[in-house]
């Protein structure tokens, strides 16, 4: 089985519009999460999340461009273009059916639909932009990240709800460690902050009107951001022979099915994707320095993944270190595992946790050591990444120092 | 009339074709301008709009319609003729 290493990173959010402003935000423990601004965002009741506003679609891309890319692929062209040239690959004929393109999201162009059905059904119009579909498509971005880079492998988009990116980067791992490819640009990207996006979610009654305050006792919800994170997958002798920066390996992944409650999660789930992935990469509990949470800021979550670390890890729970940067960039949905693993890799490279902010008060039920509110400075060699999606489905993965 | 329809449809190809319109003539195709067949797509969308008529095109087969999309004088006169048509229906 191949071994696989990342080689380039690229990530727009609120917290920067690439991966170094995102870095030092999250070095600072800044909360990216402000007032929504987007048409009828008035008429909402939950007036907050981690809207990109300095982002300027016209710095990237023409007309014709914006007229056929969703808010979600622009954002994923925008991190694949910084991943691509971090880490200096090129894609030529001989080896473009070695790069595929598996990109996680959950809501698609739901910007394209929403502005759409705002126009034929709101505003009484007959006839549409004829590139709608093209444009609304879950498989839009990795499509057209596989056109720019004419990345000629296996492309596909996976749509698992918040677990889109985990299980999209998962593939991806596979398929280096197969054989299959040797080299995928994967992770995800998200877009749902328009009216009808958050319209759908505020009947589930579990955002939060104030912030996103992972593991606090007084949480009260989640909080939506938008944006991409992409990363360069390598087959790990091919990225060693072309001298190419490793920023980690990628050394366990493991995805189970709660099958048991459609929105509820559940311990045994969560601990079995957890305890699964430390087997795929071979490790114990003690190995683990640091776990970037799922910490969705709402009372089920956060209590039932708090309850299947301690399940997994024995002992160990205490002493591990956990965050939910959801925190500072809200929940991306469908891109945030890919956003996640951004804190992996920064733990991982610079030795700085980030934190879990706006933490102000224990929960007994959520008695780990969470990162409260400031980063810290501690050596890391292994991290794990979770997430735990609607529907009951888990997917954790693994990373690795390279020394 | 006549002129606006021509300058309108002159604007809109040229917009397409990333063109002033003072580089597009009567004579240009749609192939000369560089315009393929998801751009014609979009052309026939943005002539709709702008008119707000409705053109017989099939984008499966682009040829086989009473719309003439050969060049831009013929695209000019199948505009303005179901400019024309769709009046008469208003007046009948």
């Amino acid at each position: 089985m191949n071994r696989v290493v990342i080689t380039g990173l690229g990530a727009i959010s609120s917290l920067g519009l690439n991966i170094e402003e995102i870095f030092d935000s999250l070095k600072e423990g800044r909360c990216g999460i402000g007032p929504l601004k987007f048409l009828n965002s008035e008429r909402l009741s939950v007036q907050i999340g981690g809207q990109i506003h300095n982002y300027k679609p016209e710095k990237y891309f023409s007309k014709q461009e914006t007229a056929l890319y969703d808010k979600f692929t622009q954002f994923a062209l925008i991190a694949a273009q910084q991943a691509i040239s971090s880490c200096g690959i090129e894609i030529t004929e001989k080896n473009t059916s070695d790069v595929g393109v598996i990109l996680g999201t959950a809501g698609g162009g739901l910007q394209t639909q929403d502005e759409n059905y705002r126009e034929v059904y709101e505003s009484g119009k007959n006839r549409v932009h004829p590139l709608i579909v093209p444009k609304l498509m879950n498989n839009a971005a990795a499509s057209h990240v596989s056109i720019k880079y004419n990345a000629q492998g296996p492309c596909f988009t996976i749509a698992s709800a918040c677990s889109s990116s985990n299980h999209a980067m998962g593939q991806a791992l596979n398929l280096i460690r197969k054989g299959d490819i040797k080299t995928a640009i994967t992770g995800g990207s998200e877009s749902m902050l328009c009216f009808g996006g958050i319209k759908a979610w505020e009947g589930l009654r579990i955002m939060s009107k104030e912030s996103c305050r992972p593991f606090c006792a007084t949480r009260d919800g989640m909080v939506q951001g938008e944006g991409a994170a992409i990363f360069i997958f390598e087959e790990y002798e091919h990225a060693k022979s072309r001298g190419a920066t490793i920023f980690a390996e990628v050394i366990g992944f493991s995805m189970s099915s709660d099958a048991m409650d459609i929105v509820n999660p559940s311990k045994e789930g969560a601990a079995r994707a957890i305890a699964g992935a430390l087997t795929d990469a071979k490790l114990n509990p003690e190995d683990i320095d640091y776990i970037n949470a799922h910490g969705t800021g709402t009372i089920a979550n956060d209590k039932t993944e708090c309850a299947a670390i301690r399940h997994a890890f024995k002992a160990h729970a205490k002493n591990v270190m956990i965050s939910s940067t959801k925190s500072m960039h809200g929940h991306l949905i469908g891109g945030t595992g890919a956003l996640e693993l951004v804190s992996c890799i920064l733990a991982i490279n610079e030795s700085i946790i980030p934190p879990t902010i706006n933490y102000k008060q224990r929960d007994p039920d959520c008695d780990l050591d969470v990162v409260p509110n400031i980063a810290r400075d501690h050596s890391v060699d292994l991290t794990l990444s979770n997430s735990f999606a609607f529907g009951g489905l888990n997917a954790v993965l693994a990373l690795k120092k390279l020394t | 009339m006549a002129r606006n329809v021509k300058e309108m449809i002159i604007k809109i190809l040229a917009e397409q074709a990333l063109l002033t319109p003072k580089d597009v003539s009567e004579n240009s195709s749609l192939e000369s301008m560089g315009i393929d067949s998801l751009g014609l797509v979009e052309i026939i969308f943005s002539i709709e709009e702008a008119f707000n008529i409705t053109i017989p095109f099939n984008a499966n087969d682009p040829n086989n319609t009473s719309f003439d999309i050969s060049s831009v004088e013929s695209i000019v006169k199948a505009v303005e003729h179901i400019i024309d048509e769709s009046a008469k229906r208003n007046n009948a």
